[in-house]
């Protein structure tokens, strides 16, 4: 089911659906290139879902690849890139969300359920051998010692 | 005429549901056995009366019958004929009427097979199973009703998606509702044991079988829709963490994790509140899979799922009931007895970190596909969560517990024997370090991570054969002795060791083509000779053709390896008549070293292209991993143990009754 319903925006997306970076756009330094192929693989093609702009033909995924590398060649790091973009498009641009106070919740919460989880497993196991160590072992019922004998007899 | 048949065995199902649902229910409150027997010829019915509605859809597909608005809509009488049959599911409310269908298979299952259950036990799973049922029944007839007509009816419809014209996605859909509705199985299990207030190892020796079908039908279900995505979407990538894809991810692994700790139950009679809990999660899971990806809330271009009424609809199964499960669980679970105990390193340790990991992970891909969904609804702030952030939660919690997956089969219940594992494990460990060795020399200055990722997948695929190799006592008996020993081992535990070594060796195809995927991206001249990842490549200009609903443009190429020619691949770009929509079909060429894969790009000038090609290493090994996964299930599930039938009660009252140490 879930492709099925994928596909339905994937076709929109898919007059030419052929992954990205077209020859012309490649820098002719490949380290500046290298940088460029890293930040765009982090970026989303905002008209496309959950591509990144380096995935993504759209032709606002062109213009973003090709934007990356201007920058990049004029001299701006990575992380002033980035920040160029959020300010443009905002923080949906991002496909790494960022560290702040609105993420920690998304950032946090796997890990903390994790630490949560490894202390109610020690606590529930504790309390557990503790019950066990302490409950009084049960004497057979009169019904119990009458099988019991019976088993015993027969074996 | 027929159309009207399956309309009408569409309500009459909707009918026996509801019958299905109340009075086997009742009869278990009451203790009348007639009424408890209602639910299994109930059972068999509904699925009787969906078949026919379901068959009366396809055979409306099959003859391209436009009077019916959902052929119309999605179906065209130049389609071929496969693909006129996976159109049936190819929309909302035909996909609807296949997961209701099989829905009513699990149910009619398990009034079949289920013929050893108590009476009152069954009653219950029946009638909840039944309940389910009567929610999506109504849905289906409320707002998504396949049978609608069309008057005047159309000449002719407006044709099937072609990128869903696909083989491996025509066969998709099944096997992903295989596994969703087949969770349900556990999950009316759970509901039933709750209503009954009894669970002792037998319930998890009734749900396992069950819920092994249904996580082998996932299985393979994302395992073709990745396969799918890798050869059809063009840029060779073969997961993506879309939320869709999460979707099917998350039951898939809350599936696993049950799977886990129902073994702990079954033999242990420990772990019971949480198999129960994770039994109910795993379905909800399913549920919610289907409320994102047919309510719109996902993303807004979802073009079957942008009525909020149907949302609505789906939202409010899933909280009637995950909540009216959850309620009953949090009511109940304090009268459930716990089971035994037993030492942090044993075989019941191990499953509990496997459990713990897994569902840790599921909880990560949870959060991050709705955190943007609840962020935009609480602040209104719009961010995106995509696979940086996916692999850097996921990923690190995978390591772990790979590193682990080799002990615990070899761990003995109730208290292991760490050092003796590890010495048997020594084997695997031996290997593994010179794997890792022998692929840092190789790769050099490549990614450093890559190495140790293989060694990762070698020491799973390693660890599981130790242990197979162990119990039969390889090179420490004589020949005859390994071989009656082979013989005799009990086929579940084959399985384990196959669903084991399918996780390595996916691993290994997963580190492969993500750490060294070779990627060039050129502009090719008709006759020009490329040289790729060890290829030769000749390019040679591109023809026109003509398929059955499309036509297409095929690029040439010639590979050559060392002036000997290997193969000829086509790339074409395709352009189907209706709806009018281009599709790129790769040219993908398989060895057990990586893929050749190519991709034939827009005309340039004087009759150049724009070619990307793709060497993915090892990339095979992902698909054949989930294909020995699957097979390990099936050997599990074909194991006399599981089929034979469950212990009697006086049997499981003894087990309980057991002095716990």
């Amino acid at each position: 089911m879930i492709r099925f319903f994928a596909i339905i925006w994937l076709a929109w997306l898919m007059t030419v659906p052929v992954k990205a970076v077209e020859p012309d756009e490649i820098l002719k330094d490949p380290v500046l290139e290298a940088r460029a192929r890293k930040i765009s693989v982090d970026l989303r093609c905002l008209v496309c879902q959950n591509q990144s702009i380096d995935d993504s033909n759209a032709p606002l995924a062109r213009d973003l690849r090709i934007l990356v590398r201007e920058r990049l060649t004029k001299g701006d790091s990575d992380a002033q890139v980035i920040d160029f973009l959020v300010a443009r498009y905002g923080e949906f641009v991002l496909l790494r969300p960022r560290f702040a106070p609105h993420t920690m919740i998304l950032w946090f919460s796997a890990p903390v359920l994790f630490l949560i989880s490894i202390f109610v497993i020690f606590t529930a196991h504790r309390r557990r051998s503790a019950e066990v160590a302490a409950a009084p072992v049960k004497a057979l019922s009169a019904k119990e010692k009458r099988a019991l004998k019976k088993l015993l007899r027969r074996g | 005429m027929i159309s009207e048949i399956g309309h009408f065995a569409l309500i009459l199902g909707l009918g026996v549901a509801l019958a299905q649902t109340i009075l086997p229910i009742w009869g278990a409150q009451c203790g009348n056995l007639a009424l408890m027997r209602i639910g299994t010829s109930a059972a068999q019915a509904q699925f009787v009366l969906i078949l026919i509605a379901f068959i009366a859809l396809t055979v409306a597909y099959v003859t391209s019958d436009f009077s019916l608005l959902n052929v119309f809509q999605n179906s065209h009488s130049a389609k071929p004929m496969l693909y006129k049959i996976s159109g049936v599911w190819g929309n909302h409310e035909g996909s609807l009427l296949l997961w209701v269908l099989i829905l009513a298979l699990f149910g009619g299952a398990v009034a079949v097979f289920g013929r050893n259950l108590p009476p009152d036990l069954k009653a219950n799973v029946l009638g909840v199973q039944g309940s389910i049922s009567v929610a999506f029944l109504l849905f289906m007839i409320m707002t998504s009703n396949p049978f609608l007509r069309l008057d005047p009816a159309p000449f002719e419809g407006r044709g099937l998606n072609p990128i869903l014209q696909d083989p491996a996605l025509s066969f998709h859909p099944p096997f992903l509702y295989g596994g969703y509705v087949g969770f349900s199985i556990a999950f009316s299990f759970a509901v039933a044991a709750l209503i009954t207030g009894r669970i002792d190892p037998a319930w998890a020796r009734w749900v396992r079988p069950w819920t092994l079908m249904a996580w082998m039908s996932l299985t393979i279900g994302i395992a073709m829709g990745s396969w799918w995505a890798y050869y059809e979407l063009g840029w060779g990538g073969w997961w993506f963490w879309d939320p869709v894809e999460n979707a099917s991810f998350m039951p898939w692994l809350s599936g696993t994790a049950l799977l886990h700790s129902a073994l702990v139950m079954e033999k242990r009679d420990a772990l019971k509140i949480w198999t129960i809990l994770l039994a109910i999660l795993t379905f909800s899971l399913s549920l919610m899979g289907t409320f994102l990806v047919r309510s719109g809330v996902l993303t807004s271009v979802h073009a079957f799922a942008t009525d909020p009424e149907r949302g609505l609809y789906i939202l409010g199964i899933l909280v009637i009931f995950s909540g009216g499960a959850l309620a009953l669980f949090a009511s109940r679970a304090q009268v459930l007895r716990q089971g035994g105990i037993f030492a942090p390193m044993s075989r019941e340790g191990a499953l509990v970190l496997n459990n713990l990991l897994i569902t840790t992970a599921c909880a990560a891909v949870f959060i991050g596909t709705l955190y943007p969904l609840a962020l935009e609804a609480v602040t209104g702030d719009k961010i995106s969560v995509g696979p940086p952030f996916f692999n850097a939660t996921f990923g690190p919690l995978m390591v772990p517990l790979l590193l682990a997956v080799p002990f615990g089969p070899f761990l003995a219940w109730k208290r292991g024997d760490i050092l003796g594992v590890a010495q048997r494990l020594s084997v695997a460990a031996v290997v593994t370090a010179l794997v890792v060795i022998a692929a840092y020399s190789i790769s050099g200055r490549g990614p450093w991570m890559a190495p140790l990722g293989l060694g990762l997948g070698i020491w799973v695929i390693f660890g599981a054969l130790s242990e197979i190799a162990f119990r039969v006592k390889m090179f420490r008996a004589s020949w005859e002795e390994v071989f009656r020993r082979l013989r005799s081992l009990p086929r579940s535990a084959f399985g384990a060791t196959f669903a084991h070594l399918g996780i390595g060796v996916m691993v290994l195809g997963v580190v492969g083509t993500t750490t060294w995927q070779n990627e060039k991206i050129l502009e090719v001249k008709p006759g020009e000779i490329v040289n790729f990842s060890g290829y030769d490549l000749r390019f040679d200009g591109v023809a026109p053709a003509q398929g059955p609903n499309y036509r297409e443009q095929i690029g040439m190429l010639i590979v050559t390896r060392g002036g000997e020619e290997i193969t000829r691949l086509q790339p074409s770009k395709r352009l189907y008549d209706a709806p009018k929509t281009a599709t790129t079909e790769a040219g993908i060429y398989a060895a057990w070293a990586g893929d050749l894969y190519v991709v034939l790009g827009d005309e340039l000038k004087e009759g150049a292209y724009t070619i990307r090609f793709y060497f993915n290493p090892l990339v095979r090994l992902i698909w054949i991993g989930t294909l020995i996964m699957f097979f390990g299930g099936f050997l599990s599930l074909s194991d006399r143990r599981l089929r034979v039938g469950a212990p009697k009660r006086a049997r499981v009252a003894q087990t309980a009754a057991a002095p716990a140490e």
